[in-house]
């Protein structure tokens, strides 16, 4: 374990007795707990458009964030200076919010790495290869789409990678370090036709190296995929509007349970008593059919961590069984305050943010129906694949997602195709209309960024096809 | 290194910039420009009467543009200490001979000059006499004010107070050096409503440069309230076709979409609706939308851009008429136009097109007699979701708002969508609002859609 020490107690001098003396500044004024959460940060982006490489880019992030708890209120103070100074006038700007005498009892910390059983690939980190390798990745990607279709007139590629190194120290004791790699690419295109213009979009990735790019994820494959959305879509239909039934595709679709519920099961909101879930664990939420997981353990995968943003293991939590609301989402604050267990779910978007509960990998368990039986048994309908995005108003629990790919399902069988539109629904009640669910359960490629209060992180997706008997279309065909 | 050991002495921004595009030139790259910005904030956030989160930090980040000739790199660090900085400078400046030739690459052609620069009134200072004592009351005062207005109002997300302070230094190897401070706060208050029917939450926020121009936190609770009561009982109405008004925080967001069409990027990449139009009629015929760089205390107001290009007043649509694109540099030279000053430096470093303060101009109809005007029809003042193509101009989006029947506003609505293509949208705005709202840097006044579908029942 002592081989592999953080950077920040290599290449950044941290000590172990400095650690304990920022925690004693940050308890000086009697906080319940504190902790401090180093990050360094590396990026490199690269663009293509218009057959050439733009711009190529490197960022450097580095900061340390502390923060203090007391009883419901939190203390925040981050520096991007990681000398003894700054850090410990930010543990003392934390410590404010706490203003009891009392003092912090003195901590012994334990030194653990997590990296053991890593989710990840970090034999290679993608940002210690040279950018050549990175720009051949989009030329080929390029040349895809421009292959796929002479109708393609645009194509912007863009590659993204990042390291990230976090080390987490708390007054219970722990001090945890990580290194999580992450890439993605993503391909979009334009398609013109007889004074037509449209566009498509797809990406892909995880938490690997460059090696993750082969197979479905290789650069072609997205860009192929990028630009038959945007030729496909030259000939869409307008969408209907009104309620009717909808099949969701398998994969990315599965933002749906992201925004109708997991947002929705986030602690926070259910401890303020402002989500629209809020008292609902035991009760009946979804049909029988439905069980629902966030599970941060699987390895690769944009929204894995071995550990979250305090330090915690992520797990696989199941939000619900067979129709019934088992539980939320928690980070530290919440659990302590709901008496509840942590669940590895406390993150950030970077050391200049408080960490808040948010999803992982949230998916819906397969179920036993064929996806062709599915539509088959649709007499008119739409059947939806592809999504730009989605969002949910937490108290009122009513969210939308906008597909990107839809078509229309008439007497059994997919037709025309349609144009984007809107899809809008009622997060606690939008499951009790499932009515199959296939066997055919997939995560989404790589491309989840969840916002919440300003801050986004990585997240991933998955659903088997499934049929919900009605749902709102947003089109303009009445 | 001579020039390091000064850096070390002063750590000055503006020393730190120069020392920069100097390495950049002497390692090799053609051209260089730096942008640097220190900001210093305080939040705090009261729920239910105690204070929630206080944060409170001052933070820094530099960024780089490198040209080897024709190719471009670009970096970002929020370490600025020497031996950082001087790796990063190194490792760019390789990078540049890594990417394409691109002819339209470079520094402008122009940077403002020390007598185009006005004085902007961006920087208050009597926010330094505000104690963080003050500060947090404003917080509480804001929530608490929404609790009192009505006894449905029986949680809340919290009211809040942030205060920014920022500084902006910009640096190129063409001898460009100068800077400019900023200062802003707001106050936000959000309440939860409840009724037999469900909880609903909304919020109100003031925002503005100076302390002096914020309403008072009183004010922002009690329109916060009556913002939330309104909704409660919402419900879905029957699939129509009907006139559609957006107050203007929703009216923004539509004028948010007419901006992305105008940036000269979305232009060249033909992902815009907007393409190839210049001097053809867009839009309803009384319509006028500027962007205004220029405008005293306004909250996208700035002396220059982020490549040091002046700022200035560009016409978008008058009367109906598409007038320009906005451009940096790059998408100026790409699309033989000029620049427009609406360089925004990316998290990333390289140069995007941006809004500064970019709006619709108000009309002469106040925002009641446009509700009196309409038979049945919606009010929208909430719009979630992405349901909008920015190449084709379709548009659907999930919209919260009150029914308007026979002239008056009757009923809440939600769970429905709005849509129809922002073309056709824009050629039916057919009444322009009396109540200018300057919300942020996209802002507009109430106005009224003559035709739309709505989703839901």
């Amino acid at each position: 374990m002592e081989s592999n020490k953080s950077i920040f107690f290599e290449n950044y001098g941290v000590t172990t007795q400095d650690l304990q003396s920022y925690l004693d500044a940050a308890l000086e004024r009697g906080g319940d707990y504190a902790d401090i959460y180093f990050e360094r940060k590396i990026n490199y982006s690269i663009v293509l458009e218009e057959q050439i490489i733009k711009t190529a880019t490197k960022a450097v992030n580095v900061g340390v964030g502390i923060r203090v708890l007391s009883g419901e209120k939190t203390g925040y103070a981050y520096s991007d200076d990681l000398d003894q100074k700054h850090i410990l006038k930010a543990a003392r700007t934390a410590a404010f919010i706490a203003s009891s005498a009392s003092e912090g009892g003195r901590i012994g910390i334990e030194a653990h790495s997590v990296n053991e059983n890593s989710l990840y690939s970090i034999q290679l980190l993608s940002t210690d290869i040279g950018i050549q390798q990175k720009i051949a990745l989009l030329k080929e990607a390029d040349q895809a789409a421009r292959a796929f279709d002479p109708r393609i007139s645009q194509v912007q590629a863009s590659y993204v990678d990042e390291t990230k190194h976090v080390l987490i120290v708390s007054s219970s004791g722990r001090c945890v370090w990580d290194v999580q790699p992450l890439v993605r690419i993503n391909v979009s295109c334009i398609a013109e036709e007889n004074g037509k213009r449209q566009s498509g979009y797809q990406g892909g990735g995880g938490r690997r190296s460059l090696d993750i790019f082969t197979d479905d994820l290789s650069a072609g494959a997205i860009a192929r995929e990028s630009a038959r959305q945007a030729v496909l879509q030259l000939n869409a239909i307008d969408a209907p509007a009104g309620p009717m039934e909808v099949v969701l595709g398998n994969g990315w679709p599965g933002i749906l349970l992201h925004e109708a519920i997991g947002h929705g099961l986030e602690a926070d909101f259910n401890r303020k008593q402002t989500s629209a879930f809020s008292g609902l664990i035991g009760q009946t939420v979804a049909s029988e059919l439905c069980t629902v997981v966030d599970d941060g353990t699987i390895p690769f995968r944009r929204g894995s961590l071995n550990i979250d943003d305090e330090g915690n293991p992520t797990r696989r939590t199941v939000l619900i069984e067979k129709g019934v609301l088992q539980g939320y989402l928690q980070d530290h604050l919440s659990s302590r305050l709901m008496n509840a267990p942590v669940t590895g779910n406390g993150r950030r978007q970077g050391y200049d943010n408080i960490p808040i509960p948010r999803m992982t990998n949230t998916f819906m368990m397969a179920g036993e129906s064929a996806p062709e039986d599915i539509i088959r048994s649709v007499k008119r309908g739409l059947y939806a694949v592809h999504f730009g995005g989605g969002q949910v108003d937490i108290t009122s629990g009513k969210f939308v997602f906008s597909a990107s790919e839809a078509y229309l399902i008439e007497d059994g069988r997919i037709t025309a195709p349609v144009k984007g539109a809107t899809l809008i629904g009622d997060g606690p009640t939008v499951l009790r209309e499932v009515t199959m669910v296939g066997s055919d359960l997939k995560l989404d490629q790589g491309v989840g960024i969840c916002g919440k209060e300003g801050q986004t992180v990585p997240v991933s997706v998955g659903l088997p096809t499934i049929k919900i008997r009605e749902m709102t279309v947003g089109g303009t065909e009445k | 290194m001579e020039l390091r050991n000064d850096l070390e002495m002063t750590q000055d921004l503006k020393d730190t910039a120069e020392y920069v595009v100097r390495r950049a030139k002497a390692k090799g790259a053609s051209e260089a420009d730096t942008f640097i910005r220190e900001d210093e904030n305080f939040e705090v956030t009261v729920r239910m009467g105690e204070v929630e989160t206080l944060k409170e930090s001052v933070s820094r980040g530099l960024r780089l543009r490198i040209f080897a000739g024709k190719r471009t790199a670009t970096s970002q660090t929020s370490d600025i200490s020497p031996s950082v900085l001087d790796a990063l400078v190194d490792e760019t400046v390789e990078m540049a001979h890594l990417t394409s030739e691109d002819e339209s690459g470079g520094l402008p052609e122009t940077t403002a000059r020390a007598s185009d620069l006005p004085d902007l009134q961006l920087v208050d200072t009597s926010w330094n006499d505000f104690t963080p004592e003050q500060r947090i009351d404003w917080a509480r005062r804001a929530e608490a004010a929404a609790m009192k207005v009505d006894s449905r109002i029986t949680n809340s997300e919290g009211g809040a107070f942030s205060y920014e302070r920022s500084r902006t230094v910009l640096a190129n190897t063409r001898g460009f050096l100068s800077e400019y401070e900023g200062t802003g706060g707001y106050v936000i208050s959000t309440p939860v409503a409840r009724s037999p029917e469900g909880m609903q939450r909304d919020y109100w926020v003031s925002v503005a440069r100076f302390r002096s121009e914020l309403e008072s936190p009183e004010s922002v609770g009690q329109r916060a309230a009556d913002r939330t009561l309104r909704r409660l009982g919402a419900r879905k109405v029957r699939t129509c076709e009907v006139p559609v008004i957006f107050d203007p925080l929703t009216a923004r967001t539509i004028i948010n979409h007419v901006f992305q069409a105008c940036a000269g990027d979305a232009v060249y990449r033909r992902s815009s609706f907007l393409i190839d139009q210049i001097g053809m009629k867009v839009a309803a015929s009384d319509l006028t939308i500027v962007d205004n760089a220029r405008l005293i205390r306004g909250l996208g107001s700035s002396p220059f851009d982020d490549e040091g290009v002046p700022t200035q007043t560009t016409p978008i649509i008058e009367n109906g008429i598409l007038q320009n694109y906005l451009h940096s540099s790059y998408t100026a030279r790409k699309l033989k136009a000029r620049p427009t000053g609406n360089g925004t430096r990316t998290g990333a470093g390289s140069i995007s097109v941006g809004p500064t303060n970019f709006y619709l101009m108000a009309g002469t109809t106040s925002p009641e007699d446009m509700i009196a005007s309409v038979k049945s029809g919606l009010y929208v003042f909430e719009l979630i979701g992405h349901g909008v193509n920015a190449v084709t101009g379709d548009y659907s989006r999930g919209a919260v708002g009150i029914w308007i029947e026979n002239g008056k506003l009757s009923f809440p609505v939600q769970e429905v969508t709005i849509a129809g293509n922002l073309r056709q949208m824009l050629n039916d705005i057919e009444v322009v609002g009396n109540d200018p709202a300057f919300l942020g840097p996209v802002s507009a006044p109430t106005m009224k859609v003559s035709n739309m579908v709505i989703s839901g029942e």
